[in-house]
């Protein structure tokens, strides 16, 4: 976009962050009674809503049952008033088909599906803002422990740019229209390990451990702030039951 | 709609319950839950508003855009709904399993809009024949806790009231083209006026009276229920019928009456409830889902 720096020469970005800064972000468990597990984020303007549904028999056809694991079956939709031109449909579309493929890949890796064999765990993701995979992943995480499901760790995801020699962390709506490298990033922050790695557009290689590092220590940020939103859930929580 | 399995005996206490005037939740036949409303939540809409009514809730959000106007109007400009039935209010809904509820309440709200009063449609039209704004009205279902019909018309009600439109200027030079000049103040915006917009009050039919605001275990013990969309002023713009069971006319009767009555005091608490929010200004605390 001509005319439009997204990075200035100071090292501050169109909102006004540092390179490696994160979006504010803003997290409630608990937000729906009846589903058994739902959460909301807020990542800057992108707004996450993710509810579980689970484990409980499965739906449909029984042939679909796993004998020794759990599963897992994710739907992405994102409102019709989410993005600035209006969608007209919800989800059924390619994008949302391949976004709820990405979030159960992720999950699989995640939840320890073993301990319920033949049985189905479903999170239904809803943006209410035009956003990215990130916030989904973060609010699903939340959700999944909301509803009491065993996880081998939190995934939390982050993405991230390549802008003029420097490494963009969390990319805003306006960052990605730019056009650049975007890399998507879920991390399981204990280990280490990579639960899914996405990357669009032309990037050279000898870049891409810089681009990976800045994503890596933003989802770890993330963890940071994930693990605080636990934890306040948990300790109001047992204030109400009186422990 | 998302069903709840009850027991004989659950349905049957709650049969004698209401028939003492005494539900199950302590509420009166005609009480309802605690409802909370709240406007402009979503940023990049003209006009948004979220509806908490016991365990449903709703997000509408309003998008005003430019279009050509009906053939057969064309002085006014018009509405458009659509509504989402998501998974996250039940697993059935997954997939294509929400479309029949949601066509089915998408159908219903262009009747209670579809007479000359409900939405002055003359102030949406920006040139006749040629421009004019089209409102689409998105209701997205996030959770569904038993009478889905009434938090939605208060939801769309309070979304319109929230809504503003940007005002445009046609300018025309020499050769007769035509163009749209939108305002530099961003905040120079028109209002539509909400007042004769309806609000659906459904009664379920649970053994010989009937309940206003059903939650789903009441909802599974009534086999009729009527939808009757009143306005502020009392005024009936629609009414059907809906449920697998019958009802007899004095029953009909009864039951547009206190819809008229209940409707009435709606609208009342729904008005004040929204200027209120209105008077805090652009400073107020949103809170959205993180309250």
């Amino acid at each position: 976009m001509a005319g439009l720096e997204l990075l200035s020469d100071q090292g501050y970005r169109v909102d006004g962050r540092r390179a490696g800064e994160l979006r504010k972000i803003q997290a409630r468990m608990g937000v729906f009674a009846q589903a058994d597990g739902s959460a909301y984020i807020e990542q800057g303007n992108t707004k996450a809503l993710a509810v579980v549904y689970g484990p409980h028999e499965i739906r449909g056809s029984r042939a679909r049952a796993l004998p020794d694991r759990a599963l897992v079956n994710c739907q992405y939709s994102s409102a019709t008033f989410s993005t600035g031109e209006r969608k007209r449909r919800p989800h059924g579309d390619r994008k949302s088909c391949e976004m709820g493929l990405q979030l159960r890949q992720t999950f699989e890796a995640a939840i320890l599906t073993q301990l319920h064999p033949r049985s189905q765990i479903d999170i239904y993701v809803l943006q209410a803002d035009g956003g990215t995979y990130a916030a989904c992943v973060n609010a699903a995480t939340l959700a999944v422990l909301d509803a009491g499901i065993p996880m081998r760790d939190f995934v939390c995801a982050c993405s991230a740019g390549f802008v003029d020699g420097t490494a963009l962390a969390d990319l805003s709506h306006v960052e990605e229209a730019a056009g650049g490298p975007q890399l998507a990033l879920a991390l399981l922050p204990a280990s280490g390990q990579i639960a899914l790695l996405e990357m669009d557009a032309r990037l050279h290689e000898d870049h891409l451990e810089r681009v990976l590092e800045a994503a890596a220590q933003a989802a770890r940020d993330v963890h940071t702030l994930l693990d605080r939103v636990v934890r306040q859930h948990v300790r109001e929580a047992s204030i109400l039951l009186g422990d | 709609m998302a069903s709840v399995t009850l027991s004989e005996a659950e349905k049957v206490y709650i049969v004698h319950g209401v028939q003492e005037d005494l539900r199950v939740d302590g509420r009166g036949r005609e009480d309802y839950r605690c409802v909370e409303v709240e406007t402009d939540v979503v940023s990049n809409t003209s006009g948004s508003a979220r509806v908490k009514l016991g365990h449903t809730d709703i997000l509408v959000g309003v998008k005003a855009e430019m279009g050509t106007p009906k053939l057969e109007k064309p002085n006014e400009g018009y509405l458009e709904f659509f509504v989402d039935c998501s998974a996250s209010a039940t697993p059935e809904f997954e997939g294509r399993g929400g479309d029949d509820l949601g066509t089915e309440i998408a159908n219903t709200l262009y009747r209670i809009f579809n007479n000359k009063s409900s939405v002055d449609l003359k102030t949406l039209c920006i040139s006749p024949r040629e421009h004019c704004w089209v409102l689409y009205v998105d209701v997205l279902l996030l959770e569904c806790g038993g009478n889905l019909f009434d938090a939605i018309s208060i939801a769309v009600k309070a979304a319109l009231f929230n809504t503003r439109i940007p005002r445009v200027r046609v300018l025309e030079d020499e050769e007769g083209s035509k163009d749209i000049e939108l305002s530099d103040d961003p905040y120079d915006c028109i209002r539509l006026s909400v007042e004769n917009v309806p609000c659906i009050v459904t009664l379920c039919k649970i053994g010989y009276r009937h309940v206003v605001d059903a939650t789903l275990q009441e909802e599974a013990c009534s086999l009729a229920s009527l939808l009757v969309s009143v306005t502020s002023k009392g005024v009936v713009t629609c009414m059907r019928k809906v449920g697998k069971g019958s009802l007899d006319p004095e029953s009909i009767f009864e039951m547009m009456e206190t819809g008229k009555r209940v409707g009435k005091v709606l609208h009342a608490s729904l008005q004040s409830v929204v200027h209120k929010e209105e008077s805090l200004g652009p400073k107020r605390q949103k809170v959205g889902f993180l309250g």
